[in-house]
């Protein structure tokens, strides 16, 4: 398993003070909560972090921690020393078994006492409602336009029949109805933890993110495609076929269309209820004078036409 | 793997909570969400309080208000201005994203 270096992790000295260490995790905690940072990694820091100070914060466990020596360096392959821990005394720990969420190095170095530590989850007459769990699930735009199901897998963490914490991963099969919109959540009512005692179990939800798309843009339940067109379309007008999510359809551009401005195709952008909208954004492109009768077509609008695009500018 | 497909509910616009609905989500006690109500963080429709519906985004606020409780250990105040803050980020994001598409 790989070693994970707890002062490296929370940037401090490995003869910094407890406050120091509370400082420096505040900050970090601050900037890594999911919440907050929507980076994709900042779950995993914020973890990491999470786990650093439980073993820093506490002066037996950071002892303990020290005394594997100082020459370490994060993502070695590392395996404890027997006996590592003699004469260490472990207390308190965690009571909410947010534990599993910890690394292997973690877990086989301060585990055991942990889940000596713990009260037996078998308690009469304590129950809790199990835990919800919060999940993303990363769905194309052509997904919400058709309806679809998706596979997830989770890790949970779940108790065994010895009572102690394991991590099992399951696979669930998931509708993503037609409709659903960037942001949105999904409920599943007990797919979460299951309880404690009389407890029921906790439920699961699913926040809909919708993976980019190479030529639509997605804005609540509107969706938006650049659309390329031909100065003669634009000028002179013109019907050209549009893809769309649900298929083409011919679109009339009306004669002198500039670039810039934005068309709406009603009701076929994201099919909820009321519909989205999808705007076409015609961009107008120059052919390139790349042979003698273009450049003769170029010239000729030179001098037929008079157009100054910079009157304005007064020049 | 199992192979049946689970069918959730999605908390779009139509859903609504009751008060005692949006506790049992949140696995909170009712005073805690009246203080969110009264900070400003919720803010169902309908009066009296028997009568309160909260929307799905109320239920997202509840939620993310009670991790940032849990794990940051800020009070009310501070969760309200950070939600609020968090709100005006994502306004801001997809703002300059469409600016950008928009220069392009």
């Amino acid at each position: 398993m790989d070693f994970k270096d707890y002062y490296n992790i929370m940037g401090v000295a490995r003869n910094a003070k407890q406050d120091e260490i509370k400082r420096a995790y505040k900050k970090l905690a601050r900037k890594y909560h999911p919440d907050v940072n929507k980076a994709d990694d900042a779950e995993a820091r914020f973890k990491e972090v999470g786990e650093a100070y439980d073993v820093l914060k506490d002066p037996e466990k950071r002892a303990a921690y020290d005394q594997l020596g100082a020459n370490w360096k994060s993502g070695q392959d590392f395996n404890p020393p027997p006996n590592w821990d003699e004469g260490y005394e472990f207390s308190g720990g965690y009571t909410d078994g947010s534990g599993a969420d910890h690394s292997d190095f973690f877990e086989s170095l301060f585990g055991q006492h942990f889940k000596q530590g713990q009260p037996s989850r078998s308690q009469a007459g304590f129950s809790a409602r199990g835990q919800d769990h919060h999940a993303k699930v990363s769905i194309e735009l052509s997904d919400a336009y058709h309806g679809a199901s998706h596979s997830i897998t989770l890790n949970a963490a779940e108790l065994d029949a010895n009572g102690q914490v394991v991590t099992k991963q399951r696979t669930l099969k998931v509708k993503i109805p037609k409709g659903v919109k960037q942001g949105q959540r999904i409920r599943l009512a007990g797919q979460g933890s299951a309880g404690i005692g009389q407890g029921g179990k906790g439920d699961l939800y699913l926040e809909i993110d919708f993976k980019t798309h190479h030529i639509y843009r997605v804005d609540g339940h509107d969706v938006y495609l650049d659309l390329p067109i031909t100065p003669w379309e634009a000028a002179l007008g013109a019907t050209i076929k549009v893809p769309t999510p649900d298929g083409q359809v011919d679109l009339k551009i009306p004669a002198g269309t500039q670039g810039g401005g934005k068309m709406r195709l009603k009701a076929r952008g994201i099919p909820s209820t009321p519909p989205g909208d999808l705007y076409v954004v015609p961009q107008i492109t120059l052919p390139a004078a790349d042979n003698e009768e273009a450049k003769e077509l170029y010239r000729q609008m030179e001098k037929t036409m008079a157009y100054n695009p910079r009157s304005k500018l007064g020049v | 793997m199992d192979d049946k497909i689970l069918n959730g509910l999605l908390l779009d616009e139509t859903i609504t909570l009751s008060l005692d609905d949006l506790c049992q989500a949140c696995s909170s006690s009712n005073e805690w969400v009246i203080e969110l109500v009264q900070e400003g963080v919720l803010e169902p429709s309908g009066q009296p309080q028997s009568q309160w519906q909260f929307s799905a985004r109320c239920l997202q606020k509840a939620h993310t208000a009670m991790r940032l409780q849990r794990d940051l250990d800020i009070n009310l105040s501070g969760i309200a201005l950070a939600l609020d803050l968090l709100d005006e980020i994502d306004r801001l994001k997809s703002r300059l994203l469409q600016l950008e598409n928009a220069a392009k």
